[in-house]
């Protein structure tokens, strides 16, 4: 393995009583894509969400266990949320822009982090909408509402706007599931084209998606994670038995 | 538990079509040395004939293989039971190719009467017949143990192979004139040991299915 980009030590989440994450430790290289698969429930969401904090907000969640980026456990009730979250991106099921113009639903972040030159501003705008393939279909109507993109468009606008703020991770939460087999495909081809630049982790319900676009898959089963290693070790040989029969749709 | 009916009754199907297959291949082997013991060009000419039979089934499963694959997305141990089956199905048929070869290796010798009772060929084609039919056994139980014992069983025909073409060069280097039917001969002892290193080869691809390794049994 490369460079890592963070780890896990033992996190564990709870939902007031149930433990619905047990100890979990993993390493996440950079630039890499790494899939978290498992059947409903079995964590892998609480898991994603709980890698940039996002289960502070959910009543009576608990974390335990540490998540170490850059030296530092973001668990440690010093760390600066908003920060977090610019270093660690999400990108949600469901396309979120926001109510605004294409430009700013991607000027609203590094705003927000300080910058208020316009040239920079321009700059940002289009270098994301050219990462995530946008700039030539958008870049005539820049100032027009985000929510006339069609759905795919949409949600490579978000992923331009968690691209805007210079994460180093980028963690997506089923990104392509509400979207038809063309625009599909474009995001896969996308995140193809990012993991030059990030590490990213992905929730997917669909296997085969899971098999097309990561470097390494982790198998999650009501809270433990059973198996973790690359993609193509657990597509073709599994080293668990429930591995296998999960992704060969035989449970679950 | 979830079952997957089109997938698990298409890895049957394959499965029933690679059993069809070596039954074919063996009694064509069988056959095939009846006819050059005998030499008997008729019987020969008849198993000549047959091939044809064998290629279909295997194009059929690679079809279905390829079927399989493009609509039921198989991973892990059922991607690994297609593979096995496509490349079993390649090697039987080049097994039944060499069984073709001797067949008409006793087409060649028609008219002609045999240099020397056959003993040890008919030794190997037994040998290499029982191969055949643990190596579809250890495909169908998966395995791993039968899977092995076919490079036993191989080192033995390849000890076979250098007695049978020792006594022949013997014989050749004695009475020039046999040279063209030693000659012959050989080659079917070749052929005998050829299908017995493809049935080492489905060896091969059993253990890769149930362990998802590839072994070199050759």
């Amino acid at each position: 393995m490369g460079e890592k980009a963070f780890f896990t030590k033992d996190l564990s989440v709870y939902y007031g009583e149930k433990q619905a994450i047990k100890k979990i430790s993993m390493d996440f290289p950079s630039r890499e894509v790494i899939a978290l698969i498992g059947p409903s429930g079995c964590g892998k969401s609480t898991f994603l969400r709980s890698l940039n904090r996002m289960n502070d907000v959910i009543p009576g969640a608990r974390v335990e266990g540490q998540i170490w980026i850059d030296g530092r456990d973001i668990n440690d009730p010093a760390t600066d949320v908003v920060l977090l979250r610019q270093k660690i991106g999400m990108v949600w099921q469901k396309p979120n822009p926001f109510h605004k113009s294409i430009y700013e639903n991607i000027a609203f972040g590094p705003r927000y982090h300080g910058i208020r030159d316009k040239k920079k501003l321009d700059e940002i705008v289009e270098s994301s909408l050219r990462k995530t393939a946008l700039w030539d279909e958008v870049k005539d109507r820049l100032h027009r509402s985000a929510l006339a993109l069609s759905g795919g468009q949409q949600q490579r606008l978000c992923i331009a706007r968690s691209v805007a703020v210079q994460p180093s991770i980028l963690l997506m939460d089923e990104p392509a599931s509400a979207l038809d087999p063309v625009s599909t495909a474009k995001v896969e081809e996308l995140i193809a084209e990012l993991k030059r630049e990030y590490c990213i982790v992905i929730v997917t319900h669909n296997m085969y998606q899971a098999a097309r676009v990561s470097d390494k898959t982790a198998f999650f089963l009501m809270g433990d994670l059973v198996e973790y290693d690359t993609t193509q070790k657990i597509f073709t040989n599994p080293s668990h038995r429930s591995t296998d029969d999960y992704i060969s749709g035989r449970f679950g | 538990m979830v079952t997957r009916r089109e997938l698990d009754e298409g890895l049957k199907q394959l499965q029933d079509m690679l059993i069809h297959m070596g039954d074919i291949v063996e009694k064509a082997l069988e056959e095939a040395m009846a006819s050059l013991v005998n030499l008997d060009a008729d019987e020969a000419r008849r198993i000549v004939a047959e091939d044809p039979a064998l290629n279909r089934i295997e194009e059929q499963i690679s079809e279905s293989g390829a079927r399989l694959i493009a609509t039921q997305q198989p991973v892990a141990k059922d991607l690994r039971k297609i593979l096995a089956a496509l490349k079993i199905a390649s090697d039987l048929e080049r097994m039944g190719d060499l069984a073709v070869d001797i067949a008409k290796a006793a087409i060649r010798l028609e008219g002609q009467t045999l240099i020397k009772p056959l003993i040890d060929l008919p030794r190997m084609a037994d040998l290499v017949k029982t191969m055949i039919s643990e190596s579809i056994r250890s495909y169908v139980e998966e395995n791993v143990d039968l899977a092995y014992k076919m490079a036993k069983d191989d080192d033995q025909v390849d000890t076979l192979f250098g007695v049978v073409f020792m006594d022949l060069a013997a014989i050749m280097v004695e009475n020039p004139k046999s040279i063209n039917q030693s000659m012959l001969l050989s080659f079917v002892a070749r052929y005998i040991e050829r299908i017995a290193d493809h049935a080492t080869n489905i060896g091969e691809s059993v253990v890769y299915l149930v362990t998802g390794k590839r072994p070199d049994l050759n």
